[in-house]
């Protein structure tokens, strides 16, 4: 025993000590917990009341006036239709302006600028995106609330945070690779072409589809834009109006009668599908690919 | 005494040294600045073609901001202002109409921290091939091969060229793999930036003796903080101090009969 466990008091502190560590623990273990319960909760809560919805018709029907009619054909369809057009405009724009910032621009006022603007982008309220794409697309551009309009908006929502997680991956790529292939003569187009993007595409992609599903989720923008609550359609073409699952549910459970209620639950379980699906190919993805350095 | 050596000796030529040999690279007034911070301050040297140059001194001391700057790589880190002139073949490398993509073609360079890329073993030596030259699959398996075989490492990995990530072999061999893919695309000169640095001793032993089977076709410059990987393997010996050449002589004579005082303290632990 050293000289330190002898001296008055010290092994009655040792004591208190273990004990503070022990309590940190166990409010770390409630925290998670308390979280992971009323998750449970809520997910338990919404399966009950949708029981007698979950059958095939709730996929394959148009909204309807009666409960039992209804469904979310055209909401399902609308999503992945404005889903996937706004991945064709929202990925190649965030990875070229991510490789843009990583790569090319010399550090100074202006990329600084431009990289707390693009951090704060993340981070505003996305009604204020309705807003912008109400201006701009639907009414400046004449776009009308159509399906392209739609997808433009969610564009400019996910776009910095397509960028940020793009960056994120980017930079993940060690200097000293760049540093091998610069030495062995590439320039700096053959290192981003053969190096950087190849080892970035896994956290690039997950970080994509983490941003398609927030923007899968988002209901506020939209209803901004003004996308219908009832379209007994299944849009043909980009001009097409259009309404997408969060409206739809918004929709159900603002009407007075209780079915509809249970309608909605079922459509929460579905959006929760569509983003279980979303999620799991990113977990997927960064699992398979991932470059251990 | 031999001439050459007796050269070595005469006063005027004190820093510079190595008159009689047939001069690769000569470095010129070289000034390099991090920022505002000074990092070499006007180095002249004339690196001997086919001979192994070793570069020592204390942390911090220029070394590797000096081989870097003779194949422009220091260019990549922002902030990095040069000065002064790298004379190869008769071109200066720092004029304007030098394109530092050739200027690494022909001076390549293997690094500190052995950087494979994460790709095959044949992927990692076939790269720069295939950057440079349009080869059939038979020349580039055939490069691959002889590249490989240069650095010693054919066959460790002949079975696995295309099973197994270059990420997957020893530090050592990572290291070999590093230099068959420098060696691949036939520099005329290779810089070795502290090689051994993250290398048990057999591991550095091996690449020892390959830079010495190396130096026959191709001029060799390594930093080094071991002295006495300067003193086993180097022809030549620059000795830096705060970014300024102290002392550039034929290694056994740098080693045995220094002719700076600072040169003598480093050399024999008082300091570094």
């Amino acid at each position: 025993m050293t000289a330190v466990a002898v001296e008055a008091g010290w092994r009655r502190r040792l004591e208190r000590r273990q004990l503070l560590a022990r309590l940190f623990v166990a409010g770390c273990q409630v925290a998670t917990l308390l979280g992971l319960l009323f998750l449970g909760l809520l997910l338990a809560d919404v399966v009950q009341d949708a029981v007698p919805y979950l059958r095939r018709e709730v996929v394959t029907n148009f909204p309807s006036r009666f409960p039992r009619q209804a469904g979310y054909a055209s909401a399902l369809v609308g999503t992945v239709y404005v889903a996937g057009l706004m991945s064709l405009v929202a990925f190649p724009l965030g990875v070229l302006a991510a490789v843009y910032l990583e790569e090319y621009a010399r550090p100074g006022r202006l990329t600084r600028l431009l990289e707390v603007n693009v951090a704060n982008l993340a981070a505003v309220p996305s009604v204020l995106y309705g807003l912008l794409g109400l201006g701009l697309f639907v009414e400046g551009l004449r776009m009308g609330k159509s399906v392209l309009a739609g997808a433009l908006t969610l564009a400019l929502l996910v776009l910095p945070l397509t960028i940020l997680s793009s960056r994120e991956a980017i930079r993940a790529v060690p200097f000293s690779i760049r540093e091998a292939a610069y030495a062995l003569g590439a320039t700096r187009w053959q290192v981003v072409r053969h190096h950087v993007l190849p080892y970035a595409a896994p956290g690039i992609l997950t970080g994509t589809i983490l941003s398609l599903s927030r923007a899968v989720g988002e209901t506020a923008p939209l209803i901004m834009l003004g996308a219908l609550q009832y379209v007994p359609f299944l849009p043909r073409g980009v001009w097409d109006y259009f309404t997408v699952l969060p409206i739809q549910i918004f929709n159900y459970v603002s009407l007075p009668n209780p079915e509809f209620h249970r309608l909605a639950a079922a459509g929460i379980l579905l959006l929760l599908a569509v983003l279980l699906i979303l999620n799991g190919t990113a977990i997927w993805l960064r699992n398979r690919w991932r470059v251990r350095w | 005494m031999d001439a050459a050596v007796e050269a070595r000796l005469r006063p005027e030529v004190a820093h510079h040294a190595p008159t009689v040999e047939a001069v690769a690279l000569r470095v010129e007034e070289l000034r390099v600045w991090y920022g505002n911070k000074p990092a070499l301050n006007g180095v002249t040297l004339d690196v001997p073609e086919r001979r192994i140059t070793a570069v020592i001194g204390p942390s911090g001391c220029g070394k590797s901001t000096l081989v870097r700057a003779i194949n422009r790589m220091n260019e990549l880190i922002p902030g990095v202002r040069t000065e002064g002139r790298v004379w190869f073949r008769g071109r200066n490398l720092y004029d304007p109409d030098v394109d530092p993509v050739e200027v690494r073609v022909r001076i390549g360079m293997v690094f500190q921290k052995p950087n494979p890329f994460p790709k095959s073993i044949y992927e990692n030596v076939a790269f720069g091939l295939r950057l440079h030259r349009r080869l059939s699959r038979r020349q580039l398996d055939e490069r691959v091969e002889w590249a490989l075989r240069r650095a010693a490492l054919w066959d460790e990995v002949k079975d696995d060229l295309h099973r197994k990530s270059g990420l997957e072999l020893s530090g050592g061999q990572q290291q070999r793999l590093c230099i068959a893919r420098a060696v691949a695309v036939e520099p005329e000169v290779l810089l070795l930036d502290e090689p051994c640095s993250a290398l048990d001793p057999v591991s550095t032993a091996r690449i020892e003796a390959l830079m010495e089977d190396l130096k026959r076709e191709y001029t060799l410059v390594i930093v080094t903080h071991n002295m006495q990987q300067a003193a086993r393997v180097s022809d030549f010996t620059a000795f830096l101090l705060d970014g300024e050449l102290v002392e550039f002589g034929a290694t056994e004579e740098l080693f045995t009969r220094p002719r700076d005082r600072r040169t003598e303290d480093y050399i024999t632990g008082r300091f570094g």
